[in-house]
């Protein structure tokens, strides 16, 4: 990890929600350059809420977020266009348009942000193939891919612009163990490549230790740790470690709670 | 499908699009009696221009020689004004006459024109002198029931002739 | 009592959440028009969608033309028959054609076909992120995605009206003509003597422009706001047909006594 001038991204105090229903409140992070940073988090915990704040989809109810140094609550237009034309996006499904095949999957931010010639296209594009090792597929259609295959061609269509920063929604989600291996793999060789700084949504807990920097946990709507993956093993929080160690019961009870509503139904289904 | 090909693809569906279109105009509608030759105006003036309508043909001997530009109200003479744009090819003496006929016996009315004596012709702006307004059913069977009225009044007259007394009718 | 209350309540929210989407429907159309110079700069993005909206909507529009036009040709001879005046059979299919069936019959069919196309597409589009994906890779999907399909739709929809109405004609020749006898002569010239290019083409023409507008921003609409699930797409494609059609019929009336009224 190189101690570098400014964060890419910075949340202070940051609390997010959706109307008048706050997900998240108290949040702090950081991501330098270099850095793979993980935010994990059971489901349901806000990790979306967090990656889509992050891409300036949803303004901050509370606290500031700084993505290249900018604020975000004060960018619109063309000043938000261009900070997200230098962060790169992996959706959790993928998001390739269906209607193009790999090839123009990968090219479509070439096409639409720069005047490079057809050849320079061909070029750059068959480059980022070959960096999640599907060169040879750059033909074929959306539909003749596998699952884990769409995620790669996912990876070289965000990385093609050749980003700062780099967000993956559920990068590992669903994936056999082969493609689990390579796209842990590539996260880290393409961050460490590329200099830039990766944030993965996650809650893997295996795959990712291996490769982030940095861990921050979110949970009842708070940030419950931070720290490397190292520090975080070793702690003796008992949220923290149900988690970690997947345990079905323990601060997060394994049964869901009683309410007035259930035992209405349930009265009403035994009077019938 | 490569560009090419999807271009082709469009560029022979909008060709086709003009093609039926080319149909309906020239084939189905009435854009090939339409002339683009050079053509001057004159004015004539009818008391009545009945069902005329602009655009409508004027014929002579039954060819189309010219349309209807326009029609409208003189307030100074009370009477229709109408517009005849005559193809330049045409020319009518000063004399001629002008009539509102019927094609058929319930088709679309048109400007008959029928060529006169004068050495001088029609100049552009001029005018006919001699019109005659389209046939209105109403005047046409008023017209007839007074003058049959009028043969039975006459009969009768003539059969009362005698006794009538000197001075009353006739 | 309270539940007549209810009723009208609910009656009154129905109304005014119409009225909202009427808002948001009028809104997209001046974002989508807005958004146009995207055809001067990106023509093959709308040549493509010309392709998938009118190539492949000529065989559904050939088709009913030619039987429409065998029907009026049948029709129309018995009912000309009765009063002897069965020359005019051209003239009588022409008129229909190019004046009213042509353009409506067309903007019926098309948004069944192509506009319920195009609110699945979009509708999944946004059900699979795909919108998302382009909206944080800095794209403006209404500028590439929306408005290239707004102006073929427009483009197309003339086109398709004009090959059905010839199409029709060419099927009341058949019927008339070569099946019942009718002399050529009469059927082709009385018909070319009342079809007027200027108030019965160009009118159609201008017809099927307006329902081409309105039929597309539907099915763009109804896309667009739909749910991201498979029921929320299959009730939007259902009301793109439904709105669709309404609204052809309705402004057909409109605009023929607009056009037609002496």
């Amino acid at each position: 990890m190189n101690s570098s001038p400014a964060p890419l991204v910075t949340f202070d105090g940051v609390s997010l929600g959706y109307g008048d229903f706050t997900v998240l409140s108290g949040i702090d992070l950081r991501a330098m350059p270099g850095q793979v940073v993980a935010m994990m988090g059971g489901s349901g915990s806000g990790k979306t809420t967090l990656l889509r704040a992050m891409t300036g989809q949803l303004r901050a109810q509370a606290g500031k977020i700084h993505v290249f140094g900018q604020d975000m609550a004060k960018l619109d237009g063309e000043p938000l266009r261009a900070v997200r034309q230098r962060m790169g996006v992996l959706f959790q499904s993928g998001a390739l348009f269906t209607d193009l095949n790999v090839f123009e999957n990968v090219a479509f931010p070439l096409r639409e942000h720069t005047h490079i010639s057809e050849q320079q296209i061909l070029e750059r594009v068959l480059d980022k193939l070959q960096a999640v090792g599907l060169r040879h597929a750059a033909h074929l259609r959306i539909s003749e891919i596998s699952g884990g295959m769409a995620r790669r061609v996912a990876l070289a269509r965000a990385i093609v612009l050749e980003p700062e920063l780099i967000l993956y929604d559920e990068p590992f989600a669903g994936l056999d163990p082969i493609s689990l291996g390579i796209t842990a793999q590539l996260i880290r060789t393409l961050t460490d490549q590329l200099g830039c700084a990766s944030i993965l949504i996650t809650h893997d807990v295996a795959e990712s230790f291996a490769i982030v920097d940095r861990v921050y946990l979110i949970g009842q709507g708070r940030l419950i740790a931070q720290g490397t993956p190292a520090e975080l093993s070793a702690s003796q929080d008992d949220y923290l470690q149900q988690f970690l160690q997947g345990r079905p019961d323990g601060p997060i009870g394994f049964h869901y709670p009683l309410t007035p509503a259930f035992e209405r139904w349930l009265a009403s289904r035994r009077a019938a | 499908m490569t560009r090419e090909r999807t271009d082709f693809w469009v560029g022979l569906f909008i060709l086709l699009g003009l093609i039926a279109l080319a149909f309906l105009a020239l084939r189905a509608g009435n854009m090939s009696s339409f002339s683009f030759a050079p053509t001057y105006q004159v004015h004539a003036y009818f008391d009545n221009v009945g069902g005329l309508k602009v655009r409508a043909p004027v014929k002579s001997s039954g060819v189309v020689v010219g349309r209807v530009a326009e029609i409208g109200f003189d307030n100074q003479r009370f009477q229709a004004k109408v517009t005849l744009s005559l193809e330049q090819a045409y020319a009518f003496p000063k004399d001629s006459s002008a009539s509102i006929l019927t094609s058929g016996l319930l088709g679309e009315q048109y400007v008959g024109l029928t060529p006169g004596g004068d050495d001088k012709d029609l100049a552009d702006g001029g005018t006919i002198e001699f019109t005659q307004s389209a046939v209105v059913l109403e005047d046409l069977i008023s017209k007839f029931l007074y003058s049959s009225a009028e043969k039975e009044g006459s009969q009768q007259g003539q059969a009362t002739g005698g006794a009538a007394a000197p001075g009353t009718g006739q | 009592m309270s539940r007549l209350a209810n009723r009208i309540a609910a009656l009154g929210h129905g109304f005014a959440s119409w009225i909202t989407g009427l808002g948001a429907f009028a809104r997209l159309f001046s974002a989508i028009l807005a958004r146009s110079s995207v055809v001067l700069r990106r023509p093959g993005l709308v040549s493509q969608q010309v392709h998938f909206i009118g190539n492949h909507s000529l065989l559904i529009i050939g088709v009913s033309g030619l039987f429409v036009g065998f029907v009026l040709g049948l029709q129309g001879y018995y009912t000309l028959n009765r009063y002897g005046s069965e020359e005019a059979l051209g003239l009588l299919v022409a008129l229909s054609l190019t004046r009213e069936l042509g353009p409506v019959v067309t903007a019926l069919l098309f948004a069944g076909r192509a506009g319920t196309s195009l609110t699945a597409e979009i509708g999944l589009m946004k059900a699979g992120e795909q919108i998302a994906a382009m909206e944080v890779m800095a794209v403006d999907p209404l500028r590439r995605v929306l408005a290239p399909r707004f102006w073929g739709g427009v483009i197309a929809m003339p086109i398709l009206a004009a090959v059905f109405s010839m199409v029709g004609i060419l099927g009341g020749w058949f019927v008339g003509v070569i099946l019942i006898g009718i002399d050529p002569g009469a059927f082709w010239s009385q018909m070319q003597g009342g079809v007027d290019v200027i108030d019965d083409v160009l009118n159609g023409v201008i017809k099927s422009l307006v329902f081409g507008i309105v039929v597309t921003l539907i099915a763009l609409y109804q896309g667009w706001t739909a749910r991201p699930t498979p029921e929320g797409v299959s009730r939007a494609t259902t009301r793109t047909v439904v709105s669709g059609a309404l609204a052809v019929l309705g402004l057909d009336f409109l605009l023929t006594a607009l056009m037609f009224a002496h």
